[in-house]
């Protein structure tokens, strides 16, 4: 069977019957995802949507890489403003860093409280890791005055070697 | 939630609230789950918020069960959102018994922990859902990362996950056109100006609710403190100029005004909730600057209790669109026949 909108294979097929009437739709994927997309009311189709994504992992090409988590693209994300899963964040970690920023007004990273149970890697391990990124960025970007103050909060962070109590970080 | 009407600054701020975004790690979030994952982090969520101790009292309402009139009655109280109550997921809400606290479970994230004060109080909100985020954190494994801190539903939520918010009476601003003013600084400054009900509701009786935007890159220490040390002093101080300059610039209009909206409130046998919602400013507005004896809290209840879901609560039936009105009216006359 043929999609409704397009001569592509249908692989999405909905059949509604209301008073008396019954209604088919068949979608290509392309079209079921811009259904599933632009009409998130529409729950039936965006769940056999989800269903089929996520049964269809493999199938990936380039440009249209999906969540291992939640099947999710990029694409969807971004036109939603919506991001799918946890693992979200790590399949699309360089476009989702962008998203974030703008919707964030330029701020990049989580500088607050952690959850207790994470003690590896140390807080001050993941300071610096931050840190030095920012240092990076800021040396790119000629901003020297900026460089020289994370450089100075760097080092006061490498040179303080006192192990931070357990449980305590970042309460304040 | 207490209310006795004492609290600092309570002419301009009616309430603070502070809420912490957070999501469960190994489930999709709620725009990707299925009916069986809803369904599941609620029954998983439910018997931890009950256990937790993060209250004396707490009560759990399963929001699918209950019927639409009493989900409006939580919104009403701004115990749930808007969202929430409208929403078709499985979903529910864990209330304190004080109603200072109450988390939303499967709001736009899995969770959302929100503590609520009258009055400016914004640093004891802060307070007990930072307890109640730590105690839960013992049962809940929240997703995190490294680089992007608690991760949300939003771009807007992540990091922090926090967002420190007051609701503002700012009839002065309003009569004296300083609103434009203020919604321009508050963009620079990246906060958000909404209505009485929050995201996309209108502003009812001059109330706004103001909140932080940015939630990453700062400890949550900071920002409430730019919230709290710069942000609110700055807006009531400018509220409270904006009264000022109409006592000054023409008393007997201000009276006026005040006594009027006393009157109409309490002779009037019809009224709209938006009336009176408007009437209620203006002798909101006359007894902050001393025109007329009425106490605060009485006024802010007031707000509350003319919304139609606690008029019907009230009347213990359903009204019809004329009845709302009359009952409206006989309990705006009710409270208000000792005013002066």
């Amino acid at each position: 069977m043929k999609c409704d909108l397009c001569n592509k294979p249908a692989v999405v097929h909905e059949v509604t019957i209301s008073g008396g009437t019954k209604k088919e739709v068949h979608l290509c994927l392309e079209h079921a995802q811009a259904a599933g997309i632009a009409i998130p009311g529409q729950q039936p189709v965006n769940k056999m949507l989800s269903k089929f994504v996520i049964g269809n992992k493999g199938g990936d090409t380039p440009g249209h890489q999906r969540c291992g988590g939640c099947g999710s693209t990029f694409g969807q994300i971004k036109q939603a403003n919506l991001i799918g899963c946890p693992e979200c964040y790590r399949a699309f970690e360089d476009q989702l860093g962008q998203l974030i920023e703008q919707s964030q007004f330029g701020h990049r990273e989580h500088v607050g409280r952690i959850p207790q149970k994470m003690h590896t890697p140390s807080h001050n391990e993941i300071r610096a890791r931050k840190l030095m990124r920012e240092l990076d960025a800021a040396v790119t970007a000629e901003q020297y005055e900026r460089a020289a103050e994370l450089r100075d909060r760097l080092n006061e962070l490498t040179t303080n070697v006192e192990p931070e109590p357990e449980g305590d970080r970042d309460e304040g | 939630m207490r209310d006795d009407g004492t609290t600092r600054d309570r002419d301009v701020v009616l309430s603070s609230r502070v809420r912490l975004a957070r999501n469960l790690s190994g489930h999709p979030f709620l725009n990707r789950a299925s009916e069986t994952q809803c369904a599941q982090i609620v029954r998983s969520t439910q018997q931890v918020l009950l256990n937790a101790s993060v209250a004396e009292k707490i009560i759990w309402i399963d929001l699918d069960e209950i019927n639409a009139h009493d989900r409006s009655l939580l919104v009403e109280r701004h115990l749930i959102s808007k969202n929430l109550a409208e929403s078709t997921l499985h979903r529910g809400v864990a209330i304190s018994g004080d109603e200072q606290l109450s988390i939303m479970v499967n709001e736009e994230d899995h969770l959302r922990i929100q503590g609520l004060r009258a009055g400016s109080d914004i640093d004891a909100a802060f307070q007990q859902v930072r307890g109640t985020d730590l105690k839960l954190e013992q049962q809940l494994d929240f997703a995190f990362s490294d680089r992007w801190g608690y991760l949300a539903v939003c771009p807007t939520n992540v990091g922090t996950g926090i967002r420190f918010s007051i609701m503002v009476h700012l009839p002065g601003l309003r009569i004296t056109n300083e609103l434009g003013k203020v919604r321009r600084a508050a963009k620079e400054l990246h906060l958000a100006v909404r209505g009485y009900y929050g995201e996309g509701s209108e502003s009812l009786g001059n109330i706004f609710q103001i909140s932080n935007q940015v939630t990453l890159g700062s400890t949550e220490e900071d920002i409430r403190d730019i919230f709290t040390e710069r942000i609110m002093p700055a807006l009531i101080d400018y509220e409270r100029s904006a009264r000022q300059v109409l006592l000054k610039r023409n008393p007997t209009l201000l009276d006026d005004r005040v006594h009027r909206a006393l009157n109409i409130l309490r002779s009037a046998r019809l009224l709209k909730v938006d009336e009176a919602m408007k009437l209620i400013s203006r002798v909101r507005l006359g007894v902050c600057l001393d025109r007329l004896d009425v106490p605060l809290h009485q006024l802010d209840d007031l707000f509350i209790q003319i919304q139609p879901a606690h008029l019907r609560q009230h009347v213990n039936c359903t009204l019809n669109d004329e009845e709302e009105l009359e009952i409206r009216a006989s309990l705006v006359r009710e409270v208000l026949k000792d005013a002066d």
